[in-house]
């Protein structure tokens, strides 16, 4: 019998954990230390201003000053150091903003999808209505009516962006619910919720981690935006938004107020698109 | 009296055209019963309704379904869950999503004995071993901790099957089994079916369009078109001398295997007006 016996070559692939893995990983591990610790490390008070030391150049060009590595902005403010505060609201807006949307998205995209019927109807109109509406006009005006703030962000995206998991998941969980395997489990008498959460949910995973990953990056950006337009927190703290708005104004005396804010961006959001893709093959055991 | 008994069950598309016209038929415990006919006829829309798994597309219109004296139709969701779960399996067609790919195999089979019926780990633990040992599957311990995509499509049909027995079911409905296999590897899982059957007693329903496989493993059968039982003999008849004209071409359009030079015989197209003809009456008779 020569079907019997074999575990074939299909247990032995074992896929590297990847480069960009391992990158983008170091990045936000990196960014998140910088942020938790921000008071102990950054070099200087990051509101701390010196019209003495106003638009210093980074460190390796003529004229920059010892201690304030990327230079200073034209109140003399380290920009080192409100990149490194500024990580504090990018993060904390990526993780809590991030969690609520994916949380709420993926719920109702699952019991769309896995449900079907009236569930589905009634979540399935909701998101094509909440679509119809333009999103950066939606979010500027939510902030109007809620106020400049954190939680104000946090709930304007989370507004926002839920249709995203709830599309893509439910499109998953209804190609999932298709399956043979879940036809068993309800034959042995799993019941709705039950099958839904055991046999749905694990397979739908991996893309709810990618779906996350890229709303944390997104969220990134929609803080910005927002802060770039001063509807974020109030001034005094730094963003990265608020840096790069700040730098725009003196782009050809101290470009580096612009741009050391702007890679930081760049290389956060690029980072939390590649991490979901890196997980996703490391982990989706289909792919595995 | 007979352990399934389906009488005059009606199902069609929710406001659609009729799928199933008054089926009935009967398996005896310990019986197999071949439910054979062309693609579309809805011999696996049989199998699903008794088990509760009709898509939501389609309605049930009438009719019962009798699983030992016990219209399952009559009964509240729940109940009928229960029973179907205590008493029946399914063998599903395409073994390659019949298995969920983020779960171990042990779990698989072991989570339903444990949360639904009630049984201890370590007893369905060592009913899951004996059971892979039973069809054949060599190390049953390394195939236990393996993932679904880890084996061969043969071996995680012999997987479904040990799970379909898992429970000692008194009945088990086979969706065509072997479709999806090698034709090498048919032949062994239809043996280690009939070896199974034979031992537990178990009834089975056996959904196929290959009436090869019905001569070998069935004692009776049942053969539908469009939706309607057009005949209902012991097998032995049913070869010697099919009654319906049906049957009679269908027969005659299997395949021989010792004379290539034969060529394919299609059903011919006045048999096919003939029944449909006997449809249509039926549909005209007002009997939905």
């Amino acid at each position: 019998m020569p079907d019997a016996g074999q575990i074939d070559g299909r247990s032995l692939i074992r896929r590297r954990a990847g480069l960009r893995l391992w990158l983008s990983a170091g990045w936000l591990t990196l960014l998140a230390t910088a942020a938790l610790l921000a008071p102990w490390i950054a070099p200087k008070d990051p509101l701390a201003q010196d019209l003495f030391l106003g638009r210093l150049p980074p460190f390796w060009m003529a004229g920059a000053e010892p201690g304030y590595w990327l230079g200073t902005d034209s109140l003399g403010r380290d920009v080192l150091s409100r990149i490194i505060h500024g990580a504090r609201v990018a993060l904390m807006v990526a993780l809590i903003a991030g969690t609520i949307t994916c949380v709420i998205g993926a719920t109702l995209g699952l019991l769309a999808g896995f449900l079907r019927g009236w569930v589905d109807m009634i979540i399935s109109r909701l998101i094509d209505i909440w679509m119809a509406f333009p999103p950066v006009l939606f979010s500027i005006l939510l902030i109007a009516v809620l106020g400049p703030g954190l939680t104000s962000i946090i709930i304007a995206i989370v507004v926002i962006d839920w249709t995203r998991f709830a599309r893509v998941v439910r499109a998953e969980a209804m190609a999932q619910g298709a399956m043979d395997y879940v036809a068993s489990a309800r034959v042995a008498g799993r019941g709705r919720i039950g099958t839904m959460i055991r046999e749905i949910l694990p397979n739908v995973l991996p893309t709810i981690v990618v779906l996350l990953t890229l709303e944390m990056g997104i969220a990134v950006i929609v803080e910005a935006i927002l802060s770039f337009v001063n509807l974020s927190i109030s001034t005094d703290d730094p963003t990265w938004g608020g840096m790069i708005a700040e730098g725009r104004t003196s782009i050809h005396q101290a470009w580096w107020v612009l741009v050391f804010p702007l890679i930081t961006l760049f290389l956060t959001v690029l980072s939390f698109s590649q991490l979901g893709e890196g997980l996703k093959d490391r982990f989706d055991p289909v792919l595995r | 009296m007979s352990f399934l008994s389906i009488r005059n069950l009606s199902v069609r598309l929710k406001k659609g055209p009729p799928l199933l016209r008054r089926v009935s038929l009967d398996v005896q415990a310990g019986e197999v019963r071949g439910l054979v006919g062309e693609s579309g006829a809805g011999k696996s829309m049989i199998g699903k309704a008794v088990l509760g798994i009709l898509p939501p597309s389609v309605e049930i219109t009438g009719g019962e379904i009798l699983l030992d004296g016990t219209d399952l139709l009559r009964l509240p969701p729940k109940d009928r869950r229960r029973r179907i779960g205590a008493s029946c399996a399914l063998i599903p067609q395409d073994p390659l999503t019949a298995l969920n790919p983020s779960h171990r195999i042990g779990p698989q089979i072991t989570d339903r004995l444990v949360d639904i019926l009630g049984w201890s780990r370590s007893t369905a633990e060592s009913r899951a071993r004996d059971l892979l040992a039973e069809v054949q599957i060599p190390e049953p311990d390394r195939v236990l901790r393996a993932y679904p995509h880890e084996l061969s499509g043969g071996m995680r049909q012999r997987i479904l099957i040990a799970s379909a027995f898992a429970a000692e079911p008194r009945l088990i409905v086979a969706d065509e089994p072997t479709t999806a296999l090698d034709v090498t590897v048919q032949k062994q899982i239809l043996k280690l079916i009939a070896g199974m059957q034979a031992r537990h007693g178990t009834a089975l329903l056996f959904v196929t369009h290959d009436l090869g496989v019905v001569s070998k493993v069935c004692q009776n059968l049942s053969v539908l078109y469009s939706g309607m039982v057009v005949e209902d003999s012991a097998v032995t008849d049913f070869f010697a001398a099919p009654r319906h004209p049906y049957s009679r071409a269908l027969l005659a359009a299997t395949p021989k295997y010792t004379d290539p030079a034969a060529g394919l015989t299609p059903v011919p197209d006045e048999v096919i007006a003939a029944v449909r003809a006997e449809v249509a009456a039926f549909d005209a008779g007002g009997i939905a």
